[in-house]
């Protein structure tokens, strides 16, 4: 426990010793740097200590808040939301050292520091917290960290603007987890939270709502993802990495024990999760491919990526609901497995696209090209964390989705049963797959091959060694749980053991899993790729390279005959306009011989822009005409008011 | 003594009445004054002549019956107006109200759950009446003067209430009624003074351009 208290501590108060340093000076981004590694050094070293022993590890303290001690408790399924936080907030703070360097940003380098280790400290704290009150406070503290991270640049308007979506949206989804704890502590009698199994299930459809809002809420789940897509963009890169690979994941960990305490599971409830999961996924993705900001495209991913946990994850509770032992253990391993996943490949991606607005300073997909030459190093890890996030072996995305796939395909057995429909999650699963490739292929095509569209992408230099080894110690992490994914199997087993409150009988990792069949075919397939390669190598060296890449054998073809971000996902946008209803301005040619014209295309988020801010708007506007009535400047009105009240109380008062 | 306490209070009632029904501004600030002057009476007749009782009446009677008319015929003298000309709500329609809130008091009163002693006097519905009808008076009128009188005229009423808990809270109460008093008056003394010298006119509705 010591560990994992130090862990805590030394994280979040990383950024602190930086506040007393010189505005200049690198002592404090150093020394937080230092505290950061030490602190996730130590949490690794108790999460090992707790998967060694094979049990858990708890705190249990007097505490002068009523209703229950502070209770911290380190148990398997806490470990696997906990093991890519560590990796991902070390190698985002070295990578920190010099994407956002003291020296460069005097004004708001020291607030992010701060503020970066003050989250990563209150999410090690949300995944251990057993108290009810602890849980909220460490969860607000995130949030409000959150904020602090995504308002980095507050200078900027967008930056301002994603701060205060994201800062509403999280504090309605805290209003219902404010619900929900007071409700979760009217049934157990108590804020500790309680064991697994052990809560009935009667009366328990409100808090489930509650809950699915709250959490959903901080994930991202389709008509919640509102605020993400902005905060995302807006924020520093390993800042984002870490918003988007690890802290929403605190909603999925927030539902998975949350749903782990009742001893049965309404059907609905995994129906639900599994609709949403779809509707996240595909509208996700399909939102996606129709960015042209790289880190917004990267966001909607996240929010794809929540899609397919949250599928595994309605798998996993039709399981337990139909008592169907085989269905909810893959279900719940892809979907723990996806967390972590998606964890490590999409911080991945977020910094090597940081690598890249680095370089090239915009974050707008038509503005780069050709920077493969430029960043080749960059370029390879961003394809290994793209080939990991379509699904694709030989890296990680393939085995929880493998998994999931295994999952929906169970139901299969029973054909008769209403379980049968979750068979339509495979399809779904599929189609998210084969869209997401197709993502990756448009912005690996745009930004990385072909030529330079700007003056900007031309002089792009290769990322520093620093920034470099951060993120290739992420791919490394990648492809070993792609290439040995049995090493994961005690851990997946631990947590789903915790999650169901059963002991052993698990069988994921024999013949109902064959993960050691899947790693074989990995490595072999890595190796056929190398021979392929070195053989394509080998050939292609007689080859002359005058030729650009796009260029169809023209010879004198410049950037703009290139295609654009747009263009190339045009066939995709238009098959998904009913979901995203995409503004397209121009374009129209007449006459024999056309002057000038000039196309844009544009896709809002549907959501947020289609629904919610005419709703609001609507309402601002009925407000202020309520205002005006109300609040009209006449005294005798406001008397009146008075002695309505008054006479109000009174009623009420005899009442 | 105490046979003649109904007939104070319907005397009250009755002031109430003309006060809500009367556009004289001078006459409704002497009625106002006689108001005072005889609620003044009520801690002596319903307490006997005892010395806190007496302190009371004498307090009440300087503040409600002397002090604050005076200051406020000087203003009316000052401004020199004397009627209230366009109340917002009409006379008579604002006396059918004052006798509606006041019917309301009399059954509200028999509702509510009062300690047995105070269950069968008129105190308590002539206290409501009385608060209500200054209300009426506050929310109805546009001069500044005439909701000072319906400040007054709450305040009464709230002394009625506060003179059937003398006995158990002494000085707390008086010191609460004639302290909110004060405060009221001088405020809208203030608020008399500048708005006549600001807009040279004393009707509160030119204060609408004050709102946000």
């Amino acid at each position: 426990m010591i560990w994992l208290l130090s862990g805590i501590v030394l994280t979040s108060f990383a950024g602190v010793p930086g506040l007393f340093c010189n505005r200049e000076s690198l002592r404090g981004e150093r020394l937080a740097c230092i505290l950061t590694l030490t602190g996730a050094v130590c949490g690794l070293i108790a999460v090992a200590l707790v998967l060694n022993s094979g049990g858990e590890t708890y705190l249990d303290l007097p505490w002068s808040i009523p209703g229950g001690t502070l209770a911290l408790r380190l148990d398997p399924l806490a470990a696997v939301f906990m093991l890519p936080l560590f990796l991902v907030v070390a190698t985002g703070s070295v990578y920190g050292l010099r994407y956002w360097p003291q020296r460069e940003n005097p004004g708001n380098g020291r607030k992010l520091r701060l503020f970066y280790g003050l989250i990563s400290g209150a999410i090690m704290l949300v995944l251990t917290a057993r108290n009810g009150m602890l849980f909220l406070m460490a969860w607000e503290v995130m949030a409000l960290s959150g904020f602090f991270l995504i308002t980095t640049e507050e200078n900027k308007e967008e930056a301002r603007r994603a701060g205060y979506i994201y800062l509403i949206a999280t504090h309605t989804g805290t209003l219902a987890l404010f619900a929900l704890f007071a409700m979760l502590d009217h049934t157990s009698g108590s804020l500790i939270f309680p064991g697994a199994g052990t809560l009935p299930a009667a009366g328990s459809g409100l808090m489930f709502l509650l809950g699915l809002f709250g959490f959903g809420m901080k994930a991202g789940l389709m008509p919640l993802h509102i605020w993400l897509p902005g905060a995302h963009a807006a924020a520093p890169s390993h800042a984002s990495a870490l918003l988007s690979g690890v802290m929403i994941k605190t909603g999925i960990y927030g539902l998975v024990r949350f749903t782990s305490f009742f001893a049965e599971i309404p059907a609905w409830w995994g129906w639900t999760l599994l609709l949403l999961g779809a509707i996240s996924g595909i509208l996700g993705v399909a939102l996606a491919i129709a960015q042209h900001d790289i880190k917004r495209l990267l966001a909607y991913h996240s929010v794809e990526n929540i899609g397919i946990i949250a599928l595994g994850f309605g798998l996993a509770l039709l399981g337990r609901s139909y008592e169907q032992p085989a269905l909810m253990i893959l279900g719940l391993s892809g979907c723990l497995l996806h967390v972590v996943n998606h964890g490590l490949f999409k911080s991945l991606l977020f910094l090597s696209a940081g690598s890249v607005i680095h370089a090239v300073g915009t974050r707008e997909i038509d503005q780069l090209g050709g920077v493969l030459k430029r960043q080749p190093w960059t370029g390879a890890l961003f394809l290994g964390a793209a080939v990991a996030i379509s699904g694709l072996p030989p890296f990680n995305g393939f085995i929880s989705e493998w998994l999931i796939y295994l999952g929906a395909l169970q139901p299969l057995k029973h054909p008769t049963s209403a379980l049968g429909l979750a068979v339509l999650t495979a399809p779904a699963l599929a189609l998210i797959g084969a869209l997401a490739l197709a993502c990756f292929v448009k912005v690996f095509g745009i930004v990385f091959l072909g030529e330079a569209r700007s003056k900007a992408a031309v002089q792009a230099h290769e990322a520093p060694l620093s920034m470099l080894v951060p993120m290739a110690l992420l791919l490394v992490a990648c492809a070993w749980i792609g290439l040995l994914p049995t090493t994961l199997v005690p851990l997946l087993r631990g947590a789903v053991e915790n999650w169901a409150g059963i002991d052993g009988g698990t069988m994921l990792g024999g013949s109902f899993a064959p993960l050691g069949w899947v790693s074989l075919i990995g490595w072999l397939l890595l190796a056929l790729l190398a021979a392929v390669g070195l053989w394509l190598s080998r050939i292609s060296r007689k080859v002359p390279r005058a030729i650009g890449t796009w260029g169809c054998g023209f010879q004198f073809s410049a950037p703009r005959m290139q295609y654009t971000a747009s263009s190339f996902a045009d066939f995709l946008v238009r098959l998904f306009h009913f979901g995203l209803w995409s503004e397209r301005h121009g374009g129209k040619v007449t006459g024999l011989l056309p002057g000038v014209t000039r196309f844009s295309s544009h896709t809002p988020d549907t959501v947020l822009d289609r629904v919610l801010f005419p709703i609001f708007l609507g309402a601002a506007w009925l407000c202020r005409l309520l205002r005006a009535c109300i609040h009209n400047g006449v005294i005798a009105f406001y008397l009146l008011y008075i002695a309505l009240t008054v006479i109000v109380l009174l009623a009420l008062f005899i009442l | 003594m105490m046979e003649l306490i109904n007939p104070l209070l319907l005397a009250v009632i009755l002031i109430n009445f003309y006060t809500l029904g009367s556009a004289r501004l001078v006459a409704c600030i002497r009625v106002v004054a006689i108001q005072g002057a005889l609620l003044a009476l009520l801690p002596l007749l319903s307490h006997g002549m005892t010395f806190h009782a007496m302190l009371l009446a004498a307090e009440a009677f300087c503040f409600k019956g002397v002090v604050i008319p005076w200051l406020l015929l000087r203003a009316i003298r000052r401004v020199r107006i004397r009627r209230e000309m366009e109340p917002i709500v009409g006379f008579v329609p604002t006396l059918i109200l004052g006798v509606l809130t006041t019917v309301g008091a009399f059954l509200f009163a028999d509702l509510l759950p009062l300690a047995p002693e105070h269950h069968d006097g008129m105190f308590v519905p002539t206290a409501l009446a009385t608060m209500f009808s200054g209300f009426l008076l506050l929310i109805t009128r546009r001069k500044a003067i005439t909701q000072i009188l319906g400040y007054l005229m709450l305040e009464n009423g709230i002394f009625i209430f506060a003179v059937l808990l003398s006995a158990a809270m002494p000085v707390m109460v008086e010191a609460g009624i004639l302290l909110d008093l004060l405060v009221g008056v001088f405020v809208m003394g203030i608020v008399v003074n500048q708005i006549s010298r600001e807009f040279s006119t004393i009707n509160t509705e030119r204060l609408t351009a004050l709102k946000e």
